[in-house]
C-alpha cells in the first residue's frame, strides 16, 4: 500500500465526516430560516428554493460540462407545465397522487425532453451548442403562445395545489408548508446533483469540458459524457419546474422563454460556476435583488446588470470566488490580519456606492416624475431633485470614494498577498482555479 | 395575388438588406475575432435612440450620421475594456461577456429614454409613396433603406476584394491566427473591428428605428433573427450572410402574407379539422402565426446537419 | 495472428497532399518498436491514424486481428490501445490524481455511471496511485495541471495513457524537450511500464531509440523504407540515405 493510498484513505474519512456535518448544517438551516422569516419572508425562501435548483442544474452544464446553454428554462418550464397538467389532473380526479410528488413528475418530464433535443444539441459545445440552445428556446417558447392546449397561450396554465390528497396530512395551504415541501426537494435535489457530480460521468463532465478530444482517448464519447450531463440537468431543472408550479400555481410562456433562460445563467455566473455551491449564493443574490431591491427601485435590472458585468470583468470566479481567495489565509490562520484593511477599504466603497446609486436614482426619478413631484425617499432621507444641492452632495460623495478607492486598493491587495503567500504552496491567484470544483 | 407577391418581395427586400446590415458587421467581428458578438442588436437599437436625440436638435440627417460613429465608438471602447479582458479565458467567457453586454444595454437604454416608443420619425422628404401600384403605396422610405443598404453593400465588397484590409479580413475568415502573423498590431485591429462592426449595426439601427419603432424591446426582437441569418448563412461567411438575409427577410414577409394554416390544406384534401379534432392547435394554426417561428426551425435544423453553415468557413 | 497492429497499403491524403502514401507494417505482440523519420516523414500522421484521430483514406489498421480503420478513438482505446501526445494533452484544471484517475476509468469498468462515486471506487483510486507513484508525481497529485512543470506535464500526459492498462501502448514523442537527465528517467519509466505490453514509440532522440527498442521501422515522406533490429538499421543503406547522409548513432 503506498503513502498516498493511506493519506488519500485518511483525506476520504474527514472528507466525508466534514460532509456530514455541513449536509447537516444544511438541513438545519432550511428547518429554521422559517422560524425567523415573516410571511414575505416566507415567500423569497420558497423561491429561493425554486431559483437554488435550477441554478445548480444549469451549472451542471456551464460550470461542471462546459457548456453554454442560452436555452435552458425550457426544461424549468416544460417541467412547470407538465406539473401543472398533472396537479388538474389529480384535481379532478384523474389518480390519487399527493402532490407533494409533483416536481418529480416534472422532472421525469425535462428529463425526456433534454434527452430528446440533447440527443443532437450535445454533438458539439461552445458556440454550436450555445446557438442551438438558443434556437430551440425561442422555438419552443414560440410554440408556448401558438399551442394553446398544452401551454395555455399568451395567460398559461394554472391549477390549484391543494386539491390532491394530503400528504400524512399535509395539504400545502399555508405558505410554510410550500415552504416545507420546496426546501426538502432542495435539499434532496442538491443532494443528488452533488454525488452526480462526484460520480465517474461527474468527474469526466469535467474532464470533457477542460480537452474534450483527449477524454475520447481514454475510452468516453465526449457526446454520451455532455448528454448524460444534459439528461441530468433536465432532470433537475424539471424537478425546479415543479417546485415553481406547486408554489405559484400557474406557469406561463415566461417561464420558459430565453429571457428566462438568461436569468438563470446571471444567477449561475455571479455565485460563480467555478464551484458547486455558486450557483445557490447567485440565487440567492438575485432573489433578494428581484424581491426586496425591485421592490424599493424599478431599476433592479440595471443593477443586475451591472453586477453581472462586474462579476465578469472583475470576479470571473463569482461571489463564490471571492469568499474562497481567502481559504489559504485562513488556512496560514492570518484571517484576521485582513479585517482592518478590509474595513478601511469599505468606507471609499460605501461612499462611491451610496453616491453613484443616489445619482442614478435621481436622474431616473427626475425622468420618469409626474411633474411638480420632486421629492423622492433616498437611503432612509427625501430628497428634493429639483435643487442643485443634492446632485452636487452625491457627486462629490461619489467622488470622494472613488479617490478613496485609489489608495485604499492597492493597500487591500497588499495585505490580501501577505496574508495568502505566508505558505510555501505554489500559491497564486491561479491555483484557485484549478482547485475549483473539488 | 400579383399584388401581395410584389409587394411581399419589396419588403422582403428591404428587410433582408437591412439584417445584412447587422449580419455584415456581426459577420467582420466574427471572422476576425472568433467572437459572436451577442450584443450586436444591442447596439443597433442604441444607434436608433442616439439618432433619435440627435435627429431632435440637428435634424434626421446628422442623425444617420452621427449615430453610427458614436456607436462605433462605443463598441470600440467596449472591446478595448472590456472584452479584451475575458478574451484570455476563451469564447464561453466572451460569450457571457456579450451576453451582459446585451442584458446591460437593454436597461440603460431604458434608464435614459424610458420605456415608451419614442417618437423618432422620418424626416419630410422619405414620408409619402414612391409609387402606387394596385392601390397600394411603396413608401419612399423603403426605398431609402434599400439604397442605403445596397450603398454599405458594394462598398464593403469594394473594400474587400481591392484593399490591404480586405485582404487581411479575407485571410482570416478562414484561419483566424493569419492575422498575428501578418505582424499587425492584433490588439488595435481588434478594436477597430469591433467598432466598426457596430458602428454597421449602428446604422442600420438608425434607419430602422423610424420604421420598425425605436422601443427597449427593439434589440431582442431583431437580435434572434440576425443570429439565424449568420448561423444559417454560415458563420464568418459575408455571401452567406448576404443569401441568408434575403431569404430569411423574404420568408418572413411572404409567410405573413399567406394567411392560411394545414387545416386549409387538408380541406383541400377532403379533411375536414375541428375543435375536436386531436392536436387541433397545429392544424388550426396559421401562416403568419408560425412565421417568427420559421427562422429559428432553419437555424436549428442547419445546425445539427451543417454546422458551419451554408457557406461557413469553421463552427467556433 | 502474432500482430498487436498490422497495417496494410494505408494511405491518407489531405486535399491534394499525400501524406501517408501505402504503409505496411506489422508490429509484433509484446514488442517495442520505434518509428524514425526526418520530419514532416508523417510519423504523427500515422499515430493519428491508428489511434482513431484522423480517418484513412484507403487501406487497413489492424488491431489485435480486428479492423480498426475509421472506428471512433474511444472504441479504438477499449480494443486495448491507448496512446500519448507529442504536444501535451491534459486536462488542465484537473489535479494530477484527477487526471489520472479520469484514465483508469473506463478500463476499471465504471463507464458513464452515475450513482457511484469516484471516491468510493477502490480500483480506480489504487490504480491511480499506482501510476502516480511510476511516474513520479505522488508528491504532486493535488497540484492543478496546468501548474506542472513541462517534464512533470509530460510524465503526467504518459501517466494517462498508461492508467487505463492497455495492451497495446503508442507513445508520441515522450521525451521531447525534456533534459537528458529527465530523458533518463522517462526511458526507465516507459520501459518498466510497458514491461509484457506491446509499445510504439515515435522518438526522436536517436539514444532512446536504440535504447530502447527491439525494432525499429523508419518512414521517409509517408513510406515505411525499412524494418529492423537496431543494429541492422544502425547499417541499413536506405536509412542512412534518408537521413542525408547523417549517421545515425546512439551517442546519447
Amino acid at each position: 500500500m503506498s503513502n498516498l493510498t493511506q493519506i488519500r484513505k485518511a483525506e476520504n474519512i474527514a472528507r466525508k465526516k466534514r460532509l456530514r456535518i455541513l449536509w447537516l448544517c444544511f438541513a438545519v438551516i432550511l428547518v429554521v430560516l422559517p422560524l425567523l422569516a415573516t410571511k414575505f419572508g416566507l415567500t423569497i425562501l420558497t423561491q429561493i428554493c425554486v431559483a437554488s435548483v435550477f441554478a445548480l442544474a444549469y451549472n451542471m452544464l456551464l460550470g461542471q460540462g462546459g457548456m453554454l446553454s442560452f436555452g435552458h428554462a425550457v426544461y424549468f418550464g416544460l417541467g412547470g407545465y407538465a406539473s401543472i397538467h398533472l396537479m388538474e389532473y389529480v384535481g379532478t380526479g384523474g389518480a390519487p397522487i399527493p402532490l407533494v410528488l409533483t416536481p418529480i413528475f416534472g422532472g421525469l418530464f425535462g428529463l425526456v425532453a433534454a434527452l430528446l433535443i440533447g440527443s443532437f444539441s450535445t454533438r458539439r459545445a461552445g458556440t454550436v451548442f450555445a446557438m442551438i440552445s438558443f434556437g430551440i428556446a425561442e422555438l419552443v417558447a414560440a410554440s408556448a403562445i401558438i399551442l394553446v392546449g398544452f401551454f395555455g397561450g399568451e395567460e398559461g396554465m394554472s391549477s390549484d395545489r391543494t386539491m390532491g390528497p394530503s400528504f400524512f396530512g399535509y395539504e400545502m395551504i399555508p405558505q410554510i408548508e410550500v415552504y416545507y415541501f420546496a426546501a426538502v426537494w432542495f435539499f434532496l435535489a442538491t443532494f443528488a446533483m452533488y454525488y452526480f457530480s462526484r460520480s465517474p460521468a461527474g468527474r469526466m463532465a469535467n474532464a470533457v469540458r477542460d480537452n474534450a478530444e483527449r477524454a475520447q482517448f481514454i475510452g468516453y464519447n465526449p457526446q454520451k459524457i455532455r448528454l448524460v450531463s444534459f439528461v441530468a440537468s433536465g432532470f433537475f431543472a424539471g424537478i425546479a419546474g415543479g417546485i415553481f408550479a406547486i408554489q405559484y400555481e400557474i406557469v406561463t410562456d415566461s417561464n420558459l422563454n430565453t429571457a428566462a433562460s438568461g436569468l438563470v445563467m446571471l444567477q449561475a455566473y455571479i455565485g460563480g460556476i467555478g464551484y458547486f455551491v455558486g450557483p445557490v449564493i447567485g440565487a440567492i443574490v438575485m432573489t433578494l435583488l428581484n424581491t426586496v431591491v425591485s421592490g424599493m427601485t424599478d431599476l433592479w435590472l440595471l443593477y443586475t446588470g451591472l453586477l453581472f458585468i462586474g462579476t465578469v470583468l472583475l470576479a470571473p470566479n463569482g461571489l463564490t470566488g471571492l469568499i474562497m481567495m481567502h481559504t489559504d489565509a485562513y488556512r496560514n490562520g492570518k484571517l484576521s490580519t485582513l479585517v482592518k484593511p478590509y474595513l478601511i477599504g469599505l468606507i471609499p466603497l460605501t461612499a462611491s456606492f451610496v453616491g453613484i446609486i443616489s445619482l442614478v436614482e435621481m436622474f431616473s426619478h427626475r425622468n420618469e416624475q409626474t411633474v411638480g413631484d420632486d421629492v423622492m425617499p433616498l437611503f432612509f432621507m427625501n430628497i428634493d431633485v429639483s435643487t442643485s444641492e443634492a446632485w452636487i452632495a452625491f457627486t462629490i460623495l461619489s467622488l470622494a470614494g472613488i479617490i478613496g478607492l485609489r489608495f485604499t486598493i492597492p493597500m487591500v491587495r497588499t495585505a490580501w498577498h501577505e496574508a495568502n503567500e505566508a505558505l510555501t504552496l505554489p500559491a497564486s491567484p491561479t491555483k484557485q482555479e484549478g482547485a475549483k470544483n473539488e | 395575388m400579383l399584388e401581395t407577391v410584389i409587394f411581399s418581395l419589396l419588403n422582403g427586400l428591404v428587410y433582408g438588406l437591412l439584417l445584412f446590415l447587422l449580419a455584415s458587421g456581426l459577420t467582420l467581428i466574427f471572422s476576425m475575432m472568433g467572437v459572436l458578438n451577442l450584443a450586436h442588436a444591442g447596439f443597433y437599437m442604441l444607434a436608433a435612440y442616439f439618432a433619435y436625440t440627435i435627429s431632435l436638435y440637428m435634424g434626421f440627417w446628422f442623425g444617420i450620421l452621427l449615430a453610427p460613429l458614436i456607436v462605433g465608438l462605443i463598441g470600440g471602447l467596449v472591446e478595448r475594456y472590456g472584452l479584451r479582458q475575458v478574451h484570455q479565458f476563451g469564447h464561453v467567457p466572451e460569450l457571457i461577456f456579450t451576453f451582459g453586454v446585451a442584458f446591460l444595454l437593454e436597461e440603460v437604454v431604458q434608464f435614459i429614454w424610458g420605456r415608451d416608443q419614442l417618437a423618432y420619425n422620418k424626416p419630410e422628404i422619405l414620408e409619402g409613396a414612391l409609387f402606387t401600384l394596385f392601390g397600394a403605396d411603396f413608401p419612399i422610405y423603403k426605398m431609402f433603406m434599400l439604397i442605403v443598404s445596397v450603398l454599405i453593400f458594394i462598398t464593403l465588397f469594394l473594400v474587400l476584394k481591392h484593399t490591404r484590409i480586405g485582404l487581411i479580413i479575407r485571410a482570416a475568415v478562414g484561419h483566424p491566427q493569419v492575422v498575428g502573423m501578418l505582424g499587425h498590431n492584433v490588439p488595435l485591429i481588434f478594436m477597430v473591428t469591433f467598432g466598426v462592426g457596430t458602428a454597421l449595426a449602428g446604422l442600420a439601427g438608425a434607419i430602422a428605428g423610424p420604421v420598425l419603432g425605436t422601443y427597449p424591446g427593439m434589440a431582442s426582437g431583431l437580435g434572434g433573427i440576425m443570429f439565424v441569418v449568420v448561423i444559417f448563412g454560415g458563420l464568418g461567411s459575408l455571401g452567406g450572410a448576404f443569401i441568408a438575409s434575403i431569404m430569411i427577410g423574404l420568408i418572413q414577409t411572404f409567410a405573413i402574407a399567406i394567411d392560411g394554416s394545414l387545416a386549409d390544406v387538408l380541406a383541400l384534401a377532403g379533411i375536414i379539422v375541428t375543435e375536436e379534432t386531436f392536436m387541433y392547435d397545429i392544424w388550426s394554426t396559421t401562416m403568419p402565426q408560425v412565421a417568427p417561428l420559421i427562422p429559428y426551425l432553419m437555424m436549428v435544423v442547419m445546425l445539427i446537419f451543417r454546422p458551419t453553415g451554408l457557406m461557413g468557413a469553421r463552427e467556433s | 495472428m502474432n500482430n498487436a497492429i498490422s497495417l496494410t497499403d494505408l494511405r491518407k491524403s489531405f486535399g491534394q497532399m499525400e501524406i501517408i502514401r501505402g504503409v505496411h507494417l506489422d508490429i509484433k505482440k509484446g514488442e517495442r518498436h520505434a518509428i524514425i523519420g526526418p520530419n514532416g516523414a508523417g510519423k504523427s500522421t500515422l499515430f493519428h491514424l491508428i489511434s482513431g484521430h484522423y480517418q484513412p483514406s484507403s487501406g487497413s489498421v489492424i488491431l489485435n486481428d480486428e479492423e480498426i480503420g475509421g472506428v471512433m478513438p474511444y472504441d479504438i482505446y477499449r480494443k486495448g490501445l491507448a496512446r500519448s501526445f507529442q504536444v501535451t494533452n491534459i486536462f488542465p484544471n484537473l489535479t494530477v490524481y484527477e487526471n489520472v484517475r479520469c484514465g483508469a476509468l473506463w478500463a476499471c469498468g465504471h463507464g458513464y455511471s452515475f450513482w457511484q462515486q469516484v471516491e468510493n471506487l477502490e480500483d480506480v483510486n489504487l490504480k491511480t496511485e499506482e501510476i502516480l507513484e511510476k511516474i513520479n508525481l505522488t508528491h504532486r497529485h493535488n497540484v492543478p495541471a496546468s501548474l506542472l512543470a513541462y517534464a512533470e506535464q509530460r510524465a503526467l500526459e504518459i501517466g494517462i495513457t498508461l492508467a487505463g492498462g492497455a495492451d497495446v501502448i503508442m507513445l508520441d514523442e515522450p521525451t521531447a524537450g525534456m533534459s537528458i537527465g529527465e530523458t533518463e528517467q522517462a526511458v526507465e519509466l516507459i520501459r518498466s511500464v510497458t514491461e509484457g505490453k506491446t509499445l510504439v514509440i515515435v522518438e526522436h532522440d536517436m539514444g532512446v531509440v536504440f535504447d530502447l527498442a527491439d525494432r525499429i521501422s523508419v518512414l521517409v515522406y509517408g513510406e515505411i523504407i525499412a524494418t529492423d533490429t537496431p543494429a541492422a538499421i544502425r547499417t541499413n543503406k536506405l536509412v542512412q540515405e534518408a537521413y542525408l547522409g547523417t549517421e545515425v548513432t546512439a551517442d546519447a
